[in-house]
């Protein structure tokens, strides 16, 4: 029961962190105003070039420096049509994600179902050993701790530095804050960037740390649960850690309750980490004011500034 | 007046400055002159190129000739950054402050220096000129007075020289004017020059040294304002001199038109505006106006009546047309029973901003013969939207214009227009002349008037006091979604508005 008990609680911080890292960068986009629906597509083609460099040169890091380097120049051809042409950023996002799946494709046409070793998780003296405590949060890799680190910083970001209140206000009303003298299309930049390093990130490691192997349809949904996670949070970091970390305990709960040999029909297992996250997340965040301040109001609005 | 040695007299000179978008000459050659602690007024008709010479001046959009000389220097101010760093600063005619941060987060979007500093800069300004605000106090609370304080005190911050004021009183009630210009003529005495945009003329004679008009992109002349008659500046602004509308005591029948009895609406939008049991009841053949300070439920109110908001069922005889309960239907029942509306926002939701007038003929007059078994009577739509055009005298390429590239002026007459095409029995109009000029607002009054006097019940909400007091037979105030009783608009005076635009009508307000 225990063994159990430490397999959830310890493998959902692992399951969390594609989406946590996700999320985190999707909600920094959208808190500036853009809606980038490529989620999905820039964390597939992200893994898929994450494990074949990876499997090929052995060098983990090189991996995910290509990875983030694909999920950028992805969020390139987004920013292009987005920031450039003011294209609508629904259609946009969705078409550079259906571009970011075919890419992924192609990419790891000739690794299909291959498989390698994951990377040992970080152990540390004393704390690792700990009973209970030890393998559940001081036995995770360094990405994990990583992710969470973002969110943290990510909320004091937007919270507490002048710059964070400037991304902010430019996703509340861009025309404003053009007229107080904010680069509007730059800061926006910047914004969909963050988010491409963060799901380029994301997808890097679910190839080659979480599940240390290429197939296609690897990311399986894993963007757009992150998209989600985004307005259940309701664009706070630390909610959407918060659910990420929920989702992830949920999913593996149900392996577990699963392996046990309960009879609960598995349509309704599968369905639940999906529906408890959402009813949670909704549940916590039922407060209307903070959800109109938090929610940036000209989400998926273009702005061009008048010469 | 100080001025440092080897300082330049002139704070600020504009030469020749021209732009244009497209072919279309929003300022040409402009040249202007303005002293340390000068309140200068630009003054013009909407589409004058006033907004657009402050715009370049503020550093949001470049000149395309002239040159703007600062202190006796040369400067190319190329973002509003380089102009808070010269010394200029703007107060924005529809505000610059995010609503979801608080005040003193949206100082510190623009001046440096911690919170908590900064917070303790802002009550000394607001002590020392009389400006009183919390700094911690969200913005999506504060009204309209206290964000325009809010405004001030930032550009105060910065030590500006100069201050650029667009339309600062254009939402405030009477008793915030006086405040304001209190607090500005202090800053003139202690050298800091303004830019004052508005077309008040009476304001503008009491508070600014010298005026500047603006025609048509173009400086067409200047006035010392102490002297000049208000009729003067006018016939400098507009070029002739403005109608009033004719208006005669209003004869209106005994039995109501339109009831509201005891309306309450909370409304699901946190930042949104509530209802606090509303009563009124307007009557064929007069024009009942609402006035109060936009924000304290008037549109909310306006939405209920048309039907963009429908009340739940059981509240639907809150809202009577003609003894019938409408509370709960949606506007096309409205419409058939002979309630038109005119809504604030001209461009989206009056008009589709991309369709010709024709085919935004139908968008309410559909009902009028231009339809038989769903399909268009091109014939009838086209002869609609030509009576309409010319009824109203509306300027535009005929009935194929598209909608959005009509003045605002033009196209307010247009939509309105169209409603009094439909011989309503009810017409709710808001902000009937909300920044349009002169001259097309003087047409639209005066066609509300004649409209009354076919017998027609007028309910117009709007927070020009003036307009209210020109064709108004009675008058209520919306305050924090409670509604005055009404008054006489003959036997009362701006000053009891004004203290009604405060709240002062409520025992229920006063007692709190």
């Amino acid at each position: 029961m225990t063994d159990t008990i430490i397999f959830v609680l310890a493998g959902a911080f692992a399951t969390a962190t594609p989406l946590l890292l996700a999320a985190i960068g999707e909600a920094v986009a959208e808190k500036a105003g853009v809606m980038n629906l490529s989620v999905e597509g820039m964390m597939a083609f992200a893994a898929a070039v994450a494990f074949a460099v990876t499997y090929q040169t052995g060098n983990i890091v090189l991996g995910f420096g290509l990875a983030v380097g694909a999920s950028v120049a992805l969020s390139l051809v987004f920013s292009i049509l987005v920031l450039g042409f003011s294209a609508n950023q629904i259609v946009s996002g969705l078409a550079v994600g259906i571009l970011g799946l075919g890419l992924s494709s192609l990419a790891g046409r000739s690794f299909e179902n291959l498989t390698m070793m994951a990377p040992a998780n970080l152990s540390l003296p004393v704390l690792s050993d700990l009973p209970l405590v030890g393998p559940i949060l001081f036995r995770q890799s360094a990405i994990t701790y990583f992710a969470f680190a973002v969110a943290f910083l990510t909320w004091w970001f937007l919270a507490k530095t002048r710059h964070g209140r400037i991304t902010k206000v430019v996703g509340e009303d861009p025309a404003i804050a053009h007229n107080l003298g904010f680069a509007v299309i730059r800061i926006r930049l910047f914004a969909i960037i963050f988010g491409a390093v963060m799901s380029g990130l994301g997808g890097a490691y679910a190839s080659t740390i979480l599940t240390p192997g290429w197939s296609d349809g690897l990311i399986a949904g894993r963007g757009w649960i992150a998209v989600a996670l985004v307005v259940f949070g309701t664009w706070r970091p630390l909610r959407i850690a918060f659910g990420a970390y929920l989702f992830g305990a949920l999913l593996l709960g149900d392996l577990a309750v699963q392996a046990m040999g309960f009879s609960v029909p598995p349509q309704i297992m599968t369905s639940l980490p999906y529906v408890m996250t959402i009813i949670v997340l909704a549940a916590v965040s039922r407060n209307a004011l903070l959800i109109r301040l938090n929610a940036p109001v000209s989400l998926g609005q273009n702005f061009q500034p008048s010469k | 007046m100080k001025t440092k040695a080897g300082e330049s007299p002139l704070l600020l000179q504009l030469r020749n400055i021209t732009k244009r978008y497209g072919t279309y000459v929003a300022n040409d050659s402009v040249d202007l002159a303005l002293e340390h602690g000068q309140i200068c007024a630009i003054l013009g008709e909407n589409g004058a190129g006033k907004s657009t010479l402050m715009k370049t001046i503020y550093g949001i959009q470049q000149p395309d000739e002239g040159e703007i000389v600062w202190n006796g220097e040369k400067v190319a101010v190329t973002s509003p950054s380089v102009a808070r760093d010269l010394g200029i600063g703007m107060v924005f005619q529809h505000f610059s402050l995010f609503e979801t941060i608080s005040v003193v987060e949206n100082i510190s979007l623009t001046v440096p220096g911690s919170l908590p500093d900064l917070a303790e800069i802002i009550r000394q300004k607001a002590d020392e000129y009389g400006l009183h605000v919390n700094p911690d106090a969200p913005v999506h609370g504060l009204s309209v007075g206290e964000r325009q304080r809010v405004e001030i005190i930032r550009c105060l911050m910065q030590d500006p020289k100069l201050l650029i004021l667009d339309e600062p009183t254009s939402v405030l009630p009477p008793h915030s004017v006086q405040q304001l210009f209190g607090t500005l003529r202090k800053l003139s005495e202690r050298g800091v020059a303004m830019l004052y945009i508005s077309h008040k003329l009476e304001e503008i004679r009491d508070l600014c040294h010298c005026a500047v008009v603006l025609r048509q992109g173009r400086v067409t002349g200047t006035a010392n304002p102490r002297q000049a008659t208000s009729a003067e500046l006018a016939r400098l602004m507009i070029g002739q001199d403005i109608p009033t509308a004719r208006h005669a005591e209003a004869k209106p029948s005994c039995e109501p038109a339109l009831t509201v009895s005891d309306l309450t609406y909370e409304n699901p939008d946190p930042l949104g505006e509530s209802l606090d049991s509303v009563s009124m009841a307007v009557r064929p053949g007069e024009i009942v106006g609402i006035a109060g300070v936009s924000g304290n439920g008037q549109s909310t109110l306006a939405r209920i009546l048309s039907g963009e908001i429908r009340l739940q069922g059981h509240m639907a005889g809150r809202i009577q047309v003609f003894d019938h309960p409408v509370g709960d239907a949606p506007p096309g029942t409205r419409r058939q029973m002979g309630v038109t509306f005119v809504p604030e926002e001209r461009l989206g939701r009056a008009t589709v901003p991309t369709m010709s007038l024709a085919d935004n003929v139908l968008l309410t007059a559909h009902g009028a013969g231009l339809v038989r078994k769903g399909l268009i009577r091109r014939r009838q739509q086209a002869d609609f939207a030509d009576k309409c055009i010319s009824a109203m005298d509306v300027r535009s390429r005929g009935r194929q214009s598209i909608a959005s590239s009509l003045s605002g002026g033009n196209l307010q007459k247009f939509v309105l227009g169209r409603e009094i095409l439909l011989k309503p029995r009810i017409l709710i109009v808001s902000q009937p002349t909300w920044g349009i000029d002169v001259g097309a607002a003087a047409m639209v009054r005066q066609k509300l008037v004649d409209l009354r006097d076919t017998g027609t019940a007028i309910l117009m909400i709007s927070e020009e006091l003036e307009e209210i007091f020109e064709i108004s037979d009675r008058i209520h105030v919306m305050y924090h979604g409670r509604l005055s009783p009404s008054v006489q608009a003959r036997s009362v005076t701006a000053e009891d508005v004004g203290r009604m635009m405060m709240g002062e009508f409520d025992q229920k307000m006063r007692a709190a």
